[in-house]
């Protein structure tokens, strides 16, 4: 079984689930007669499936964090927040790109700032890692207490470094305004953040799928101690995708604060609400799960929201309970934990 | 002995602290006067109350639940809008309490009985979302629930200040309604508090520890799991649930921010952390010393922070408002250093020597 020189056809596949997959097209359909008008209908699918995109980039950092070190990130929530506000601060500096009101340069000033971000929000998960988290691996409580500990403290940081009120983030006029596809508009940002999300969710599969770095990682998700025993370095793999869940956090942190055009520190609490539900929908720890999830809870949350908008948050909570009472551990569990 | 349940402090410093504690909080009103003491004093016990209820579930039966805060809400909001849309009189109080209870308790139920199958990880993060949710619901009620701005409302008479039960002051004290709610305050968290000392001692709170310990084990003992799971989650809910009741009578008030914020959430989890999980007597501790410390930090913090105004960035560090920064890494600090609390500690010090 174990033999690498085994011809690959002869490795027997596991048959893909698709049932999850066709939720996604089944709810667009059923909202479609509720919603009435077929122009709202798409201009409220493609708004949902941007915030999806958002909320996927945030969630799908998390959930890998967690299939592979078993390791619940309260304080994931910092992260989008710190990238959000790190975006804001290396926008500054760009402010003339932005104000050319040119397509090009305002989503190069913006990919830059989007690096930036990253590059912080990575460097701030490998110090996380090392000081918060390395010493509770493997007991959930401690785990929980902790980290929501650091949230506490960094939200706080935040305030102290950046100011307690409310900071504004607006979209840069190149991305302002829709474009006109037949009757129906599109924001042009709503696109960047599908664009961004695909481009993530991509990556991500191939990253996973079709590299060696992507089998250890799947490989460490499903029996860890084995990858250890082989001769990998399990703990590198461990703090290379802790760094990396907790950049694609800063991503989306600044793709969620040029959304919401304002910022506040308690912005990262806000969306952890939404990523948790997604993440438990998802199937902890699968990043197919999470993408599908997100589209879901993000569709759900735009018709919901539209049809009868005191409703949103509590359509979400309507929803991880139908789906887990149809599928106890999500979507697509992958641990078996 | 049996009023606690034979579970004794068994350390000498704790038994010293708990008892000047208790000495302290029965005799509030006259130890201490002015309206300030006494708010702290009513607001210790209700915390000692609420926190105790929340050690049930996360230090006896190891379920982390965020929702805490949501019962505590339930209750404050029965007890508030019963009295805000009905008469000021005992029935319509006593009436919202049980409405709420039955609520609580019900909600707790579906709950438990939906997320505790699975790990403790999926119910804290259920749990987080539930009570987001209640509470975005809360504010968005407003026509009902008041909104952010919350509820104000009438007391029955002989809990109001203008009451007089003694002409002449008692020991410089008023005897008014104001001293009639404390006491009402004090006495049901104090009875209430021995009631859980007796629930957590008893075969069923030592089944819950053996849950917590290896929930394997347990089950293969023979123990239905969830059910003592979800009996766990619904006595904690209901004692929150009374909790918020007191609170609300005592405020005269309930709104999302004394009741359902997050931060109340965070409050909670910081005493219990650091009085101690799995002791009740650490959320004794952890509350009084958290909300005493909660009025005077704030004051040394603004005097710190004017005498570092030469320093911009030390002296945002200790900004009054920046205290949770300074509470959360004593938080951090205590769960890797003093993970059982002073408790903890007062007894292991005991146990060494």
């Amino acid at each position: 079984m174990t033999d690498a020189t085994a011809s690959p056809p002869t490795i027997p596949r596991r048959r893909l689930d698709a049932w999850p997959l066709v939720l996604v097209p089944a709810l667009a359909l059923v909202a479609l007669p509720l919603v009435g008008s077929p122009t709202s209908w798409v201009t409220l699918t493609v708004a949902g499936l941007a915030m999806g995109m958002m909320i996927f980039v945030v969630a799908s950092g998390l959930t890998l964090i967690f299939g592979l070190m078993d390791v619940l990130n309260f304080g994931h929530g910092a992260f989008i927040a710190v990238g959000a506000y790190v975006a804001l601060s290396a926008l500054g500096p760009l402010a003339p790109w932005l104000a050319s009101g040119d397509p090009v340069q305002t989503v190069l000033a913006l990919l830059t700032a989007a690096a930036v971000a990253m590059v912080v929000t990575g460097a701030l998960g490998l110090v996380f890692e090392r000081v918060i988290v390395r010493p509770v691996y493997g007991n959930h409580l401690k785990q929980i207490l902790i980290t929501m500990g650091g949230l506490i403290v960094a939200e706080q940081l935040i305030r102290v470094i950046w100011g307690a009120d409310q900071k504004p983030m607006p979209l840069p006029a190149g991305l302002r305004g829709g474009i006109m596809l037949g009757d129906v508009a599109v924001e042009k940002f709503r696109l960047l953040a599908v664009g961004v999300g695909l481009a993530v969710f991509a990556a991500m599969t191939l990253v996973l799928n079709r590299t060696k770095l992507g089998l250890l990682i799947r490989a460490g998700v499903e029996n860890g101690e084995m990858v250890e025993a082989l001769g990998y370095r399990i703990r590198r793999l461990f703090v290379g995708v802790f760094v990396a869940g907790s950049a694609l956090a800063g991503l989306g942190g600044t793709l969620w604060a040029l959304y919401r055009e304002t910022l506040t520190a308690d912005i990262g609490g806000e969306v952890m609400v939404l990523v948790f539900i997604v993440i438990i929908i998802g199937g902890l720890g699968s990043v197919g799960g999470c993408f599908i999830g997100a589209i879901l809870v993000a569709l759900t949350a735009n018709y919901v929201g539209y049809l009868a908008p005191k409703l949103a948050l509590v359509s979400n909570i309507a929803l991880m309970v139908a789906v887990l009472m149809w599928r106890p551990n999500g979507l697509w569990p992958v641990s078996k934990r | 002995m049996s009023l606690l349940s034979g579970d004794l402090p068994r350390s000498r410093i704790l038994s010293l602290l708990l008892l000047a504690v208790l000495v302290g909080l029965a005799f509030a009103p006259f130890l201490f006067g002015g309206a300030q003491p006494i708010n702290t004093a009513a607001k210790v016990c209700v915390f000692i109350l609420l926190v105790a209820s929340y050690d049930l579930l996360i230090g006896y039966s190891g379920i982390v639940s965020f929702a805490h805060t949501m019962f505590f809400g339930i209750g404050g909001y029965g007890v508030g809008l019963a009295l805000y849309y009905g008469t000021a009189t005992w029935p319509v109080a006593l009436g919202g309490l049980a409405a709420a209870l039955v609520t609580g308790v019900l909600l707790a139920f579906a709950i438990g009985l939906f997320s505790l199958r699975v790990r403790a990880l999926f119910y804290a993060m259920i749990t987080l979302a539930v009570a987001s949710a209640f509470a975005v619901l809360a504010s968005q009620l407003s026509a009902f629930t008041g909104g952010e701005d919350g509820r104000s409302f009438r007391v029955p008479d002989a809990l109001r200040p203008g009451t007089k039960f003694l002409d002449a002051p008692l020991f410089g004290v008023d005897v008014n309604g104001r001293l009639l709610a404390y006491y009402i305050v004090f006495l049901t968290v104090l009875a209430l508090f021995l009631l859980l000392l007796r629930i957590v001692n008893s075969p069923f709170g030592r089944v819950l520890q053996a849950i917590r310990e290896n929930e394997f084990r347990a089950e293969a003992l023979g123990y239905r799991v969830v059910r003592y799971r979800v009996a766990a989650n619904c006595i904690a809910a209901a004692l929150a649930v009374v909790a918020g009741g007191l609170n609300a009578l005592w405020l005269r008030y309930t709104g999302p921010d004394t009741t359902l914020s997050f931060t109340i959430m965070m409050d909670i989890l910081l005493m219990v952390v650091i009085g101690g999980m799995g002791t009740l007597y650490g959320s004794v501790l952890g509350a009084t010393l958290f909300v005493v410390a909660q009025n005077y930090l704030q004051k040394l913090m603004g005097s710190a922070a004017q005498a570092l105004e030469a320093t911009p960035l030390l002296a945002r560090l200790v900004d009054p408002d920046r205290w949770l920064l300074w509470l959360g890494v004593l938080f951090v600090l205590s769960v890797y250093f003093f993970p059982t609390g002073i408790v903890g500690r007062l007894r292991s010090g005991r146990q060494a020597r």
